[in-house]
């Protein structure tokens, strides 16, 4: 019974389906999806499907769920972790992994250093390491632009900043600042810089329906978007959103100009936009579409998602992946604000169908086999957004059987 | 007395609450989930709740006086209530994960302002996890003291990291408590007496306080007498094995 609250995590674990992730170059120069251990790259350059090389003495790829993937050090690095407690820092030149570091513990979030020195991971219960990569060894979400910060996020509800230690070996231990304001479990964070201020602010999103503002240095909050009220007032026309809508992702642009939020509703629409600036959502149309994981390309504007999950029991695709690109999300020019977002064709994204085989596995599938993926995806992210909670029986159960009260009666 | 009479979790010739209607399960899982509110930040701690008597209605909280002693697993408050007329202007609280436990020490303190009018105002007992839940109720710097007295020792290797002094929580430890900013370990238990020393000389914010500044500190006489497990120790004849440190400025 005392072991059971934190055991309980492990031993669902062979359930839990993990969502399919997406990163992009920040030149665009490739794509890269997960789908549970799967790690696929797409390269424009050679306009090519990318096989990954690892020659280290661990000799493999992921041999479980990707929870974690990204470019760092400016688009030279790629960097992918998860729940075989391995991180892997592959080479964007050669595609070969470069180094390859043992977690203690399944991996949650990663994020590598713009020099390309330092990767710095957040293990599941939300200790965060830095692994020095010129002397791989020792211990580790996401640094402040101007790299003095270590932003971590963890299950109750708070962001962690931390300043960049001097020495990173010996663990960073100052903490500057708390971001509280978040009544559930944390789903992502991403920093909005404008030229006016470069030092940028941070935004996040949550199971809470919200995205929020923050300023990191005294940790206070700015603003608070309930991005899931909008989406529900301004999709449903008016109808009462009935359920709880989680934020799955988000991401900004590099102009600041941008924050796009992928919201999970319970209906079946789907819906993008941007805070704290005249809201916008755009639908999804074509089937059921909930984004697991957005990027924006900094160089090009568009818009990557991916959907998807892994694990997937009683289908005959097991692990499963949609792409799909909005573009005309940049302003057309300087002085408008207009923006025409559309979802693009599979044909017009960069790359086309050669891509989309490679980073979904797969051309195209039947609308059922997606409705029964937006369910497990449903499913996963409300395993990933909710914090455990036991049931309200159980939790009747165990007070009924408590000592401490059976004495008062 | 007759209101005593009514209550029989009250001692008839005391009027403090009796320890036996409070037992509860010696150990409780600090990293389980909970079920009791939580602040969302330090600005959302009802001090009029705490300390109706320093903060006469609640929007006179205006954050001038805020709580700068912390009793992390203060168990049944005995330290805090020594604490209490030992410093009579400073308003401290007691942190503990168990709720009979928690509500022992809530009744423990009103019985004693009620006895003693104008004392005890400036202590209070909150139920919360410790290990999650500090940077709620404290900002950065707010904290002058911090005690760990007699925690759970969690023998095991793979339970280390429910032991309520860690490196990871060091630097949160570190966070709340100000520069010069004291933390208090005490323990009965060697192994984790060894642990709790060797994870805080290691921390670059924290330093050993030295023998003569121990000597002259009244709190350290505290620590192996006040609670009722130090007692409980010292009935025994055990040895105790104490760690006391102060919160320093990083070095650059
Ligand atoms: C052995 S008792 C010591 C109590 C008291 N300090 C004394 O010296 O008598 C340890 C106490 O810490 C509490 N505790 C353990 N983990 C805790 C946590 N994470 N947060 C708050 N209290 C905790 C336990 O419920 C227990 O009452």
């Amino acid at each position: 019974m005392e072991d059971a609250p934190t055991e309980l995590g492990d031993s669902n674990k062979d359930t839990e389906v993990a969502p399919a992730l997406i990163a992009v170059h920040p030149s665009q120069d490739s794509v890269a999806t997960a789908v549970g251990s799967d790690l696929r790259v797409f390269d424009f350059r050679q306009n090519c499907a990318v096989s990954l090389k690892d020659d280290s003495s661990e000799g493999s790829l992921h041999r479980d769920s990707i929870r974690a993937v990204r470019y760092g050090a400016h688009g030279k690095l790629l960097v992918s972790a998860g729940d075989d407690k391995l991180v892997k820092v592959w080479s964007t030149l050669s595609w070969r992994c470069i180094t390859t570091v043992c977690s203690e513990k399944r991996v949650s979030a990663v994020a590598i250093s713009d020099d390309g020195s330092y990767v710095c991971f957040a293990d599941k219960f939300g200790v965060v390491w830095i692994v020095d990569l010129d002397t791989p060894d020792g211990q580790v979400v996401e640094f402040s632009p101007d790299g003095k910060y270590i932003l971590s996020a963890d299950r109750d509800f708070k962001i962690r900043v931390t300043v960049f230690p001097k020495n990173p070996l010996d663990g960073a231990h100052e903490i500057q600042s708390f971001c509280l304001g978040h009544t559930e479990f944390v789903s992502c964070i991403a920093f909005l810089c404008t030229p006016e201020y470069p030092q940028g602010f941070l935004v996040s999103g949550s199971g809470d329906s919200t995205v929020r503002m923050w300023d990191i240095i005294s940790g206070s909050l700015l603003d608070t978007c309930e991005v899931g009220e909008k989406a529900g007032l301004l999709g449903s026309n008016g109808r009462e959103a009935e359920c709880y809508s989680a934020v799955t992702d988000l991401c900004t642009s590099s102009d600041g100009s941008l924050v796009a939020v992928a919201v999970q509703r319970q209906v079946p629409e789907n819906f993008l936009l941007h805070p704290f600036f005249p809201c916008q959502v755009v639908p999804i149309r074509g089937g059921t579409f909930i984004p697991t994981s957005l990027q924006m390309c900094s160089s090009t504007g568009l818009l990557w998602m991916i959907t998807g999950v892994s694990n997937l029991r009683g289908s005959e695709y097991p692990s499963l992946a949609r792409v799909r690109v909005i573009s005309g999300l940049k302003k057309s020019n300087s002085d408008s604000n207009e923006r025409e977002p559309n979802v693009m064709d599979d044909n017009d994204i960069p790359g086309g169908a050669k891509l989309l085989e490679k980073l979904q596995g797969s051309l195209s599938y039947s609308e059922e086999v997606f409705l029964a993926a937006a369910e497990a995806v449903k499913t996963a992210m409300s395993n990933l957004l909710i914090k455990k909670q036991y049931s309200s029986e159980k939790r009747e159960f165990r007070k009924r059987t408590r000592n401490d009260k059976k004495i008062k009666h | 007395m007759l209101e005593n009479e009514a209550n029989p979790t009250l001692s008839k010739s005391t009027g403090l609450p009796r320890k036996r209607f409070y037992r509860a399960r010696a150990h409780s899982n600090p990293l389980s989930d909970s079920h009791f509110p939580i602040p969302i930040s330090p600005h959302h701690v009802d001090y009029f709740l705490h300390y109706p008597q320093f903060f006469p209605s609640s929007d006179q909280t205006d954050g001038s006086k805020k709580i700068q002693f912390a009793d992390i697993g203060c168990g049944f408050g005995g330290l805090l209530i020594s604490l209490a007329t030992l410093f009579p202007e400073t308003l401290m609280i007691g942190m503990e994960l168990r709720d009979k436990v928690t509500e022992y020490v809530k009744e423990r303190i009103l019985a004693l302002r009620t006895a003693n009018p104008g004392q005890y105002q400036n202590v209070s007992v909150v139920r919360t996890n410790s290990m999650k839940y500090i940077p709620n109720y404290f900002e950065k710097g707010q904290l002058s003291k911090m005690f760990f007295l007699f925690p759970d020792p969690h023998f095991k290797e793979k339970n280390h990291r429910r032991r309520v002094i860690s490196r990871f929580l060091l630097d949160e430890y570190a966070y709340v408590l100000q520069v010069g900013g004291i933390i208090y370990t005490i323990t009965d238990v060697e192994e984790l007496g060894e642990w709790m020393k060797t994870c805080l000389q290691d921390h670059p914010m924290f330093e050993a306080l030295t023998s003569e500044e121990l000597e002259v500190d009244p709190v350290v006489k505290l620590l192996s007498s006040a609670t009722e497990e130090g007692q409980k120790v010292a009935r025994n004849g055990g040895q105790t094995f104490q760690a006391v440190y102060r919160r320093i400025a990083p070095s650059l």
